[in-house]
Order: C-alpha cells, then sequence, then structure tokens
C-alpha cells in the first residue's frame, strides 16, 4: 500500500511576472516503513518536493495523495489538523521552543496537537527521549544543549504523535560529519523499528549511505530512482 | 488550555528587559490614572462636601423663578404657608430625606451707627441647619453661633467696615410691601465665605428676619434639603420634580422649582473638569497600553516567525496559536497592571501620610487625604486588560495566519 502518491505533479511559483517551474511532472509511489532520501543540488526542488509530501503546500498540477488523502481539497484548518494526526517534521535548524525544556518541547505535539492523558504522555515521552539517548538532557533548555542532542530531541519530537511519514528537509546541515552519521543511524534504526516512513532530503551524498531509496532530483526533474539492499 | 498558557508566560522571559520594561510602561500608565483620580476626587469630595454641608444642602425648592432672580432676592418669590404645607407633605412622605430647613434671603444696609454698607443675609432656624448643612458652624471665624436677636457678619464685610463682635448694629431692609424697616442686632460672630450663591452671605434668626421684614405670615426664599445618602440625589430629586412639578398655579403655570447643589454651585463646572481631565488621563493610558503591548506583540511575532512555521508544520491549529500570543499580551496588562496598582496604593499611601494642603479659592489649607477605591481599580485594571487584549489581536491574527512554509524560510 502507498503512503504517498504523486502522479505527474507540477509546482510552478510567481515571482511578479516570472513563473519558476520549481517541480516538472513528477510521478512516485512511497510505500510504509522506507527510509527514502531526495538529493540533488541546492534549488533543485527538494524542498518543494517535502513541501507537498508534507501537507505544507499543494501541487499546481497532478494529483497528489499522501495517506490516501488528495491534499488539494483540504483547507488551511483541515491541512494543519492532517499534518498533527500523520506527519512529523524534523527541521535545518530543529525549531525547537527556546523556553520549554527538552521534555516539554517532545511533550509539545502531544498537547497541541494530540489530546492525550499526562501519564500516558509524561510515558511515552520519557520512552521516546531514551530511544534517541537524551534522557538524562530531558530537563535541560535547548540553549543548554548541543547541536547533534537539539537533532536528537527534535526527532523524538517528530516522532511523539506516532506519525506515519517523518519529513526532514536537511536534517544534518547543521551538524559536524560525526552527528550527522549518528542522526541519520538512529533515524534509520528508528524507521526500521517503529515502521515509521522517514523521508529527507540532502545535498550531502556522503551521508545517504543508509537510505532504502535515493531519489535524485535536478532543476525539478526527477533523474534518478535508487533502490538500495538493506542491510 | 493550561498548556498554552504555560508557554505564553514562559514566552514573556525570553525578552525579560523588553518584557519589563513594557509591563513598567502599563504600572506607569494605571499609577498615573489610579494616582490622579484619587487626589482629584479627594479634592473634589472636599470641596463637595464644604459646599453642600456649610451652606447649600443637597437639594433645594425655591418658588418658580427665584434662582433665575437670585441677584435681586425678591421677596415676593417667596412660598405661602399653602405651598410650604404641599412641600412639607411631599418631604415628609420621602424616607430618603434626613432633614429640611427653611431660608428666608434678604438684601439690606448694615450700620454700626457711624458708617453703613450693603449685605446679604440668610434667615435660618439654627437647629434645623445643623441637620441640613452640619458644618455651617465650622465656618464661623469668630465668636460664636447665632442666636435670636445676633447676626454673624459674613468676613468681607468687616473688612473696611468698623465691626467687632459685641458690637451693636442696625439692619435696614426693604420689605414686601416697599417700605423700609431697622432692627438691631448684636454681632456675635464672623462667618468665613465659601464658593456658590450664597456663600459670601451673614446669618441672622429666622424669626428675627420675619420681624425686620414685617412678614405676618410666613414666608421662605428657600427650602434647603439633606439627604441620608448623597448618592440618592438624582432619584430624589426626580421624585421631587414629578410631585412637586404637578403644582401649578391659577395661570397653569408651575409653583415650584427643585434644584440639585449641582445647578447651583459653580464649582461643578469644576468638578466636571475634573472627571473630563480624569477621563482624559484614561485616555492616555489606553493610548500607553496599546502602543506598548501591540509593538512588543508585532516585535514577538516578527523575531518568531519561524518557529510558529515550525509549530504550525507540526498541525497546531491556528486558533492555538492565537491564544498563545493573546495570553501572552493578556498577562503583559495584568502584570503590568498589578504593578501599576501595588505602586499606586504606596503612593497614596505616602500623599496621605505627607499631609499635602492645597490652595483654592479663599480655602488656603486643604488637606488632600486621597483614597483608592476598589471599584476604582477594578474599572482601571479592566480597562487595561481590555486594551492589552484588543492590542494584541492583529499580532495574534497575524501569527496564526503565517503559512508555515512562508514562516519557516525566513532567517
Amino acid at each position: 500500500m502507498s503512503l504517498i502518491s504523486c502522479k505527474e505533479i507540477s509546482k510552478i511559483y510567481k515571482m511578479g511576472e516570472v513563473k519558476i517551474k520549481a517541480l516538472n511532472n513528477i510521478s512516485l509511489e512511497i510505500s510504509k516503513s522506507q527510509f527514502i532520501s531526495f538529493i540533488g543540488p541546492s534549488g533543485s526542488g527538494k524542498t518543494t518536493m517535502l513541501n507537498l509530501f508534507g501537507v505544507l503546500d499543494k501541487p499546481t498540477s497532478g494529483i497528489l495523495k499522501v495517506i490516501d488523502t488528495d491534499i488539494s481539497k483540504l483547507n488551511y484548518v483541515e491541512r494543519a489538523k492532517f499534518r498533527g494526526e500523520h506527519l512529523g517534521f524534523i527541521f535545518q535548524n530543529f525549531n525547537l521552543i527556546p523556553v520549554l525544556t527538552v521534555f516539554e518541547n517532545v511533550e509539545y505535539p502531544l498537547i497541541m496537537v494530540k489530546s492525550i492523558p499526562p501519564k500516558e504522555r509524561k510515558e511515552k515521552v520519557l520512552s521516546l527521549l531514551d530511544e534517541v539517548g537524551m534522557l538524562d538532557q530531558k530537563d535541560k533548555l535547548i540553549n543548554q544543549i548541543s547541536g547533534g542532542q537539539k537533532q536528537r530531541a527534535a526527532i523524538a519530537r517528530a516522532l511523539t504523535t506516532d506519525p506515519k511519514i517523518v519529513l526532514a528537509d536537511e536534517p544534518t546541515a547543521n551538524l559536524d560529519h560525526k552527528s550527522a552519521f549518528k542522526v541519520m543511524s538512529l533515524m534509520r534504526k528508528l524507521s526500521h523499528e517503529i515502521g515509521t516512513t522517514f523521508i529527507f532530503s540532502t545535498h550531502d551524498p556522503k551521508i545517504v549511505q543508509e537510505v532504502d531509496i535515493i531519489y535524485t532530483i535536478e532543476d525539478g526533474v526527477l533523474v534518478n530512482r535508487e533502490k538500495r539492499s538493506k542491510k | 488550555m493550561n498548556n498554552i498558557i504555560k508557554i505564553a508566560f514562559r514566552n514573556l522571559y525570553r525578552q525579560k528587559r523588553r518584557t519589563f520594561l513594557t509591563m513598567g510602561i502599563v504600572a506607569f500608565g494605571v499609577l498615573a490614572v489610579l494616582l490622579f483620580s484619587a487626589t482629584a476626587d479627594s479634592f473634589k469630595n472636599l470641596i463637595i462636601g464644604e459646599i453642600t454641608d456649610s451652606m447649600l444642602g443637597h437639594i433645594q425648592i425655591h418658588k418658580k423663578g427665584f434662582v433665575g432672580a437670585l441677584d435681586n432676592l425678591p421677596l415676593d418669590k417667596s412660598l405661602n404657608a399653602k405651598q410650604l404645607k404641599t412641600v412639607e407633605k411631599t418631604l415628609d412622605a420621602i424616607p430618603e430625606i434626613e432633614g429640611y430647613s427653611y431660608r428666608i434671603l434678604f438684601g439690606g444696609m448694615v450700620s454700626n451707627y457711624l458708617e453703613s454698607t450693603s449685605a446679604k443675609f440668610s434667615a435660618i432656624i439654627p437647629a434645623k441647619e445643623d441637620v441640613v448643612v452640619p458644618l455651617l458652624k465650622d465656618r464661623l471665624k469668630k465668636g460664636k453661633f447665632l442666636q435670636k436677636g445676633e447676626v454673624l457678619l459674613p468676613e468681607l464685610i468687616t473688612k473696611g467696615f468698623d465691626a467687632k463682635i459685641g458690637d451693636d448694629i442696625v439692619l435696614v431692609a426693604t420689605n414686601n410691601d416697599g417700605s423700609v424697616n431697622g432692627q438691631p442686632f448684636k454681632i456675635s460672630g464672623i462667618m468665613e465665605s465659601v464658593m456658590g450663591p450664597t456663600g459670601k452671605y451673614g446669618y441672622v434668626h429666622f424669626d428675627d428676619a420675619r420681624s425686620l421684614l414685617r412678614m405676618d405670615k410666613i414666608q421662605v426664599s428657600e427650602i434647603a434639603i439633606r439627604l441620608k445618602d448623597f448618592n440618592d440625589m438624582k432619584k430624589v430629586y426626580s421624585t421631587l420634580n414629578e410631585k412637586l412639578g404637578a403644582t401649578l398655579n391659577e395661570k397653569g403655570n408651575p409653583v415650584f422649582e427643585v434644584h440639585t447643589w449641582e445647578e447651583l454651585s459653580p464649582f461643578y463646572n469644576i468638578a466636571t473638569m475634573i472627571d473630563l481631565m480624569a477621563l482624559f488621563i484614561q485616555v492616555i493610558l489606553i493610548g500607553i497600553v496599546l502602543v506598548s503591548i501591540m509593538n512588543v506583540m508585532i516585535m514577538a511575532v516578527y523575531e518568531r516567525t519561524k518557529e510558529i512555521g515550525a509549530i504550525s508544520a507540526m498541525g497546531t491549529l491556528p486558533s492555538k496559536i492565537r491564544l498563545m500570543f493573546l495570553f501572552e499580551g493578556l498577562f503583559l496588562g495584568v502584570f503590568g497592571s498589578i504593578i501599576g496598582v501595588i505602586v499606586s496604593i504606596f503612593a497614596i499611601f505616602i500623599v496621605n501620610i505627607s499631609n499635602i494642603t492645597v490652595a483654592f479659592g479663599r480655602n488656603s489649607n486643604i488637606l488632600l487625604q486621597p483614597e483608592i477605591s476598589l471599584s476604582q481599580i477594578g474599572i482601571t485594571t479592566l480597562i487595561v486588560i481590555f486594551v492589552a487584549i484588543i492590542a494584541v489581536l492583529e499580532p495574534a491574527f497575524k501569527a496564526s495566519k503565517l503559512e508555515p512554509i512562508e514562516a519557516l524560510r525566513q532567517n
């Protein structure tokens, strides 16, 4: 069963009178529990692709179904509800809330997006923090932890709502190589352990060694699909 | 909801200096309003109390046309026995009335046998005046209060006119029929002047005035009324107007006219001005709160655009983002108000123990005793909270409508 189904989708941005074709006629299917990477140079359309999969944007043409839902038919609030229900996000700049502790940041989606009883919420957050190796940092504020730790906290936050898909736009761009590999290994491990599909974008080919499928995008066109054998 | 409040509260700590500066500005505005209101109200109430309790009473009843001709003090516009009976019947039926007193107002000449000067007098029944204007006796600058055969001279006459306590003088006045009559009196005291229509009048006994003015039958220029509760004035005034207004003379015109102290004293206009100034200060407070909170919240939304984009991307509903900013603005208003109220109470306490006196008119020693009421605090705080919510609406709505993609793109 496909989690994401794209049929000839294109995305055109208007910059004044100029039209920029960010994605051109892309068709693909993404299944459950996969660890997928979109690679390509800056401006190739990776982020646009992830924005569409993340229901943050709508295609200009074509049909995009995310978890059997045609996202073009959703309004602003419905899209927000959909994202909260089914998707998780990891950002390049982490975007953790600085006034909250690590624990509270991970807990945030469970409070603001889903209503879960406090006891169950606490157990869930602690278990996730344990998974990402951040349990001992749980009471620290965001400015008291390192970049790699921030991204691990962000991964835990993305997973708290049990999303079917986690989208990560350049999740290692602000990390050193060692931390980047650690984060990638963690995401892959979680993807296979809990059955969540991870889709991330990167322009760094070195860190995509562990992915299941690599999509290469250039100038808004899908130029290659490379399936890797699972280790 | 609790967690939205918690995040909103913690957001205040992001820019501590800016938060405390904004709260400080709000607190200063609250202080300005409360301190001004308390001081101005203290001054106003003091003067109103002096005017009503030492001269006018709360409400007065006259024969129709008397107040308009007050400068001439026409005796023919006096209330007669039949009319007084109507008034008495009406007044006795109103439970809010503490008491009332008859007065005859007249003008005449004062002579010390060597020189003479003109003066105006209010003829009173001292026991009744005690109830209606309990502070009248406090206006006695020298001597003792009034008895039959005695006169209390206004202090203005005594300047340049040789008259001392215990001296014999003659009052000469024109009677009802146009003839002139004189009567000897002993000066028992000198009365301090106050602001208002009869504030510079001398006083004689009601019975003495009747004999001086050769009034065989009772005639009354004005009836001064005191209420049990000053705040019932409007209610009693309309009751009196309704009941006495129905009494018409043979020509079909009203017999009586009823006035509150506000219509009789020029200080009412000053009191209105004071209220207006308090309103202006409140408008300034609204401006301060509006601008400072709106400014700080616009900055907050601008600075946190990326973060708003992130929480929006995670599926936070626009209504929750809106609420978060609304609570943040609300906290600025509430905490600013609380600080302002605490500082105001302290400032008012300092003014009270400092025994600050001000001069007004002929009164040079008015002691300011500002008081702050719970309703004043409540109204001011509610204004601040209301304005804080108004101020934060625009930034909150802007934040909730941000497109996550655009917001995440911001550097």
